[in-house]
């Protein structure tokens, strides 16, 4: 008996078997978008000094990428107007990882083996940075993570490096902000515990949080793919906290904050820099009154952000985030090391990064310190009708 | 007590978009004894279309966004209902249809190229000879608000918003008028025949090709609103091949499983039962299993109970 139970088990676990197989094929033979900025004046691509991007230029952190690109591109621009490096020119080849961790590996391994770039620049995720990190270390290729902040990224070896602060810093930056300035004792926090930056930072900030003698009431997870956080929200309701932490990227948090509001969830929601995107507009009025830790403030009077901020507009029409600015920063620290590199071999060219030592940056001065880490301070931003704008900086706990 | 209440009114929301979804995989299971898995991609049309004629209209999301008459709702809600059946109907007629006297497992993976198909067409954008074309983009994209956004009633801190009367009083009113078009009209009736015996039910002047279309039509029609009701719902919509879509797929479809597949009242069962399963488990018992209950029920109630809730197990002839 139950033939048709039977069938349909079948029908049920056939699909499960199968839709494994299908993707890898899929993603064997799909195509990543790419496209690769010419070098500005004359020579061709043979003697051209060949650089890579990974990034993800569509999907849900699309912003992300498209920024970072942005930034690096300008870099570049600018460096082969001025010669190049070392008499070459540059070459940028940017590939779209999706947003997704095994499209980063695809591309990473792409841009290494298939067009041999000499250093690669991304991801701002840290899933995916810790996804195609172990490419680069295996291959001898430097990689220079613009705004990855989780603290394994760098851990992976010594071709890795970043040019931004790391989240133990981060979380102590939130919970120092709440504690001391906005002075709020009772937190609550939700977290995205399928991507390691916001699971990592969310541990830092419940760390820093209490040891600064807050309270921190309850902690909420979700994971990728979640669309309804209203369980959890009503959970975090429950307690009454005076704040909710939410280290998430920014679609999510757009979410998250529409959600809260209609829950009746009104007290303020404090965020890391994965909310920095111009989309957080999304949120409608959300959002207002909200604040999250960022890189750098566009209205930092320093001239290295002045002349930034007026290239990048006049290029671009927009204002740059901070992951534009990274982005630019990671690309042109790249270019001080290749010149003070004996060679662009792969551990000639680590060994000049890491020796990286006040170099004049837009996100300020970055010296690689031994964990190919970079120390700086922290702002916050404050957003009101769908903009962010500079609110405060913190510095590192003495 | 007020975390009971909200944590219901969530679950059966949730839960009623599920069974319109489920709806569809039952539909035409009871037809074609085949799994439409194509069928979450119609829905995340049906989502994408909304969005579209949303701003055919002039709409636009944001702080400063006035919202429209009422009537344009329900205009966008039957242009998305009626684009989707349009798809689902050219589906089943280009992709399915080809493959009727084929073994099961082909059509299947026919099913499963289809939905990857829609996922990734649904994506592009770029240049073709000069021109800048786009079908919905590769970037998620804030819904325009279609309904004021009004509380209607208080409990508490449980507050019921007009849009939730909204997603329940449409999904609802959709379930009882599909009960009614498959168990009290002619067609219903002739699809009921048709998942009975598809040569007996040929004989008896029933047109099969025409019922099968119809019933693809009608399914990814109940899609397409549960598309819209989800754009209305959450306001955010991910690109579409993001796995939000496929997940929420997945979900109904074992709601419909759960139900009973074939039967239509265990799919509006199931749905609702996977969403307070869903919803309860993340508020009582932990936030990091959300998946794992639904997908262990759906493991539990094929090794007990293989038919679901309220299908009957029936012995197959040879």
């Amino acid at each position: 008996m139950h033939m048709r139970a039977k069938t349909l088990a079948l029908a049920v676990l056939a699909p499960a078997f199968l839709l494994p197989i299908l993707f890898l094929v899929v993603g064997c033979e799909k195509q990543s978008s790419s496209s690769s900025t010419q070098p500005a004046t004359g020579s061709a691509s043979g003697g051209a000094i060949k650089i890579g991007h990974y990034g993800s230029m569509t999907g849900s952190e699309a912003t992300f990428g498209v920024s970072t690109d942005n930034g690096i591109k300008l870099a570049v621009k600018e460096r082969n107007a001025a010669g190049g490096v070392n008499g070459k020119q540059i070459q940028l080849i940017t590939y779209d990882d999706q947003g997704k961790g095994q499209e980063a590996v695809t591309a990473v391994t792409r841009l290494i083996q298939q067009d041999g770039v000499v250093a690669v620049l991304g991801e701002v995720a840290s899933s995916r940075s810790i996804a195609a990190g172990p490419v680069c270390q295996r291959e001898g290729v430097p990689m220079i993570s613009p705004s990855s902040t989780n603290p394994q990224v760098t851990e992976i070896g010594d071709m890795i490096f970043r040019v931004c602060f790391i989240d133990p810093f981060q979380g102590y930056v939130g919970a120092s902000f709440a504690k001391n300035q906005l002075k709020l004792d009772k937190a609550a926090t939700l977290y995205n515990r399928s991507q390691a930056y916001s699971a990592g930072l969310n541990k830092e900030f419940v760390n820093a949080f209490e040891k600064l003698g807050g309270q921190v009431l309850i902690q909420q997870a979700y994971a990728d793919g979640d669309n309804d956080f209203s369980a959890q929200l009503t959970a975090i309701r429950e307690k009454n906290p005076q704040f909710i932490y939410i280290p998430g990227y920014y679609t999510e948090v757009v979410n998250i904050a529409r959600q809260a509001r209609k829950l009746g969830v009104t007290c303020p929601l404090i965020g890391g820099d994965g909310w920095v995107s111009e989309e957080l507009k999304n949120a409608g009025d959300a959002l207002d009154g909200c604040y999250f830790s960022d890189h750098y403030s566009q209205e930092d009077k320093r001239p290295e952000v002045q002349d930034f901020l007026k290239k990048y507009k006049s290029e671009y029409g927009k204002t740059p985030d901070s992951m534009a600015a990274l982005g630019y920063d990671a690309a042109n620290l790249l270019f001080d090391a290749m010149k003070r590199a004996k060679s662009l071999n792969g551990h000639d060219l680590a060994d000049a990064i890491a020796s990286t030592k006040d170099f004049k940056a837009v996100t300020g001065n970055i010296t690689i310190n031994e964990h190919r880490d970079a120390n700086k301070l922290a702002v916050i931003q404050k957003i009101q009708g769908g903009q962010f704008s500079y609110y405060a900086t913190v510095e590192p706990p003495k | 007590m007020t975390q009971l209440i909200q944590t219901l009114t969530d679950g059966i929301a949730v839960g009623s978009l599920y069974a319109l979804i489920a709806l569809g995989y039952t539909l035409v299971y009871g037809i074609l004894q085949f799994i439409n898995f194509a069928h979450s991609d119609v829905f995340a049309l049906g989502a994408w279309l909304s969005f579209t004629i949303a701003t055919w209209f002039g709409l636009a999301a944001g702080s400063g966004a006035t919202t429209p008459p009422w009537y344009i709702g329900l205009a966008v809600l039957a242009l998305a209902m009626i684009g989707c059946g349009i798809v689902g109907f050219l589906i089943e007629r280009l992709a399915y249809k080809p493959l009727r006297a084929a073994p099961r497992l082909n059509v299947l993976i026919t099913a499963i190229g289809v939905s990857l198909l829609l996922e990734n067409v649904g994506q592009l954008e770029g240049m073709f000879r000069g021109h800048h074309f786009k079908i919905f983009g590769p970037y998620p994209k804030a819904m325009p608000a279609l309904i004021p956004d009004r509380v209607l009633l208080h409990f508490a801190a449980v507050q019921f918003r007009l849009v939730d009367a909204v997603v329940l009083g449409t999904a609802l009113f959709l379930m009882v008028a599909i009960q009614w078009l498959v168990f009290r009209t002619r067609l219903g009736m002739a699809m009921r025949a048709v998942s009975f015996n598809h040569n007996s039910a040929a004989l008896m002047g029933i047109n099969v090709s025409r019922i099968i279309s119809a019933t693809f039509v009608l399914g990814s029609m109940l899609a397409a609103a549960a598309g819209f009701l989800y754009a209305m719902k959450y306001a955010q919509l991910k690109q579409t091949a993001d796995n939000v879509w496929v997940l929420l797929g997945l979900k109904a479809f074992v709601a419909a499983v759960v139900g009973g597949i074939g039967n239509i009242r265990g799919a509006m069962l199931g749905g609702i039962f996977i969403g307070l399963i869903e919803f309860f488990g993340v508020a009582y018992l932990s936030d990091k299993y959300r998946d794992v209950y639904v997908f262990s029920l759906l493991i539990i109630v094929l090794l007990v109970r293989p038919s679901g809730i309220l299908g009957k197990a029936t012995v197959e002839k040879v």
